[in-house]
């Protein structure tokens, strides 16, 4: 049997607080891929890959991922329509 | 969280360790005095970056355990056997160390005084140190939100912060829980998971409102999520973190 080997989105929000200046985690998220749309936090997290990768919570989708060389860090948005952040 | 016009991105600082605590053979309390610390809300969390003379590095996110007061903050750390990071936390790291750390994160897993309604907090093992840090906050400010705590642990031996929970246990306003899945101590005879029936005896009721913060390794988080939502709650009131196999947050 396998354990379940994701966290969830929060779990990404020190490595994106490098690269935003506001909370990703706490932003709404839409699936590109089946239309989820939630927290990002509620996404699934898999940090056993090469960097992070953020996966669809409804339809396993990849929505982000971060990969930090020693020279950069590569941030790859494929999977999001959108990340809606409040303004007020 | 609480959002200002322009938000300064986050880099990696040192902080100093200015006080260790044992919890239990394998949790340990690192009191950290971390220089212009902007303050943090109940829930967040922050990375920890180890570097091996190599140059190699590993970093985990580790939840914050104390509530903001102005001056040092506390992370809980649960040693995973053949960890990179928490072994070297929980049994070398002494006081006058220096430390580097990133933080504080994450704006959705947190709980402010004021918030409307009811909390229900469920953990499980290590899981209850950002519950620990809501509880804290809300005895820090008096507050008479009806909290209660189910705390999953295998024995007695297992719980995290005994005497605090007791302290925070005496308060009108607070309900404090243990569920015991190994072995339980003397009068008390329930040994097992929290299940449909201690969620329908213990937590709060769907109608009542309350904010549902589950924090614990991923299978626990599954499980218990799960129950709540079976037994009515309303999903988008349940606040997960979960701590993954290797000992995440990371």
């Amino acid at each position: 049997m396998t354990e379940a080997t994701y966290l969830d989105g929060n779990a990404a929000a020190g490595a994106m607080s490098e690269l935003f200046a506001m909370d990703v985690t706490a932003a709404t998220a839409r699936c590109d891929g089946c239309g989820w749309t939630g927290v990002f936090a509620e996404a699934r997290l898999y940090v056993d890959a090469p960097g992070l990768v953020a996966r669809c919570h409804g339809c396993d989708n990849v929505l982000l991922r971060v990969v930090t060389t020693p020279t950069d860090t590569y941030l790859d948005l494929r999977g999001l329509t959108y990340l809606r952040v409040p303004t007020s | 969280m609480e959002r200002t016009a322009i938000r300064r991105r986050l880099t990696w600082q040192i902080a100093t360790v200015a006080d260790v605590r044992r919890e239990t053979a394998t949790a340990r309390t690192l009191v950290l005095d971390v220089p212009d610390w902007p303050g943090h809300l109940a829930g967040q969390h922050l990375d920890v970056r180890l570097t091996a003379p190599d140059g190699y590095r590993a970093s985990r996110s580790y939840s914050i355990a104390s509530a903001w007061s102005g001056d040092t903050i506390e992370l809980t750390v649960e040693q995973v056997p053949d960890g990179e990071v928490s072994p070297y936390l929980v049994d070398v790291l002494k006081v006058g160390d220096p430390l580097e750390i990133r933080g504080p994160v994450g704006g959705w897993f947190v709980w402010k005084p004021g918030m409307e309604g009811p909390v229900q907090l469920i953990g499980g093992g290590s899981g209850i140190v950002p519950l620990y840090a809501m509880l804290r906050a809300h005895a820090a400010v008096s507050s008479t939100t009806p909290v209660r705590l189910l705390y999953s642990v295998r024995r007695p031996a297992s719980v995290i912060y005994v005497e605090g929970l007791k302290e925070i246990a005496a308060s009108d306003d607070v309900d404090v829980r243990l569920v015991y899945t190994r072995e339980a101590p003397a009068g008390e005879p329930r040994v097992g998971r929290i299940d449909a029936d201690l969620i329908e005896r213990h937590a709060f009721r769907p109608e009542d409102g309350a904010t549902t913060y589950v924090c614990g390794p991923t299978p626990f988080v599954e499980t218990v999520a799960d129950l709540l939502v079976a037994a009515g709650h309303d999903s988008a009131k349940v606040r997960t973190e979960r701590f993954g196999p290797t000992g995440g947050p990371r």
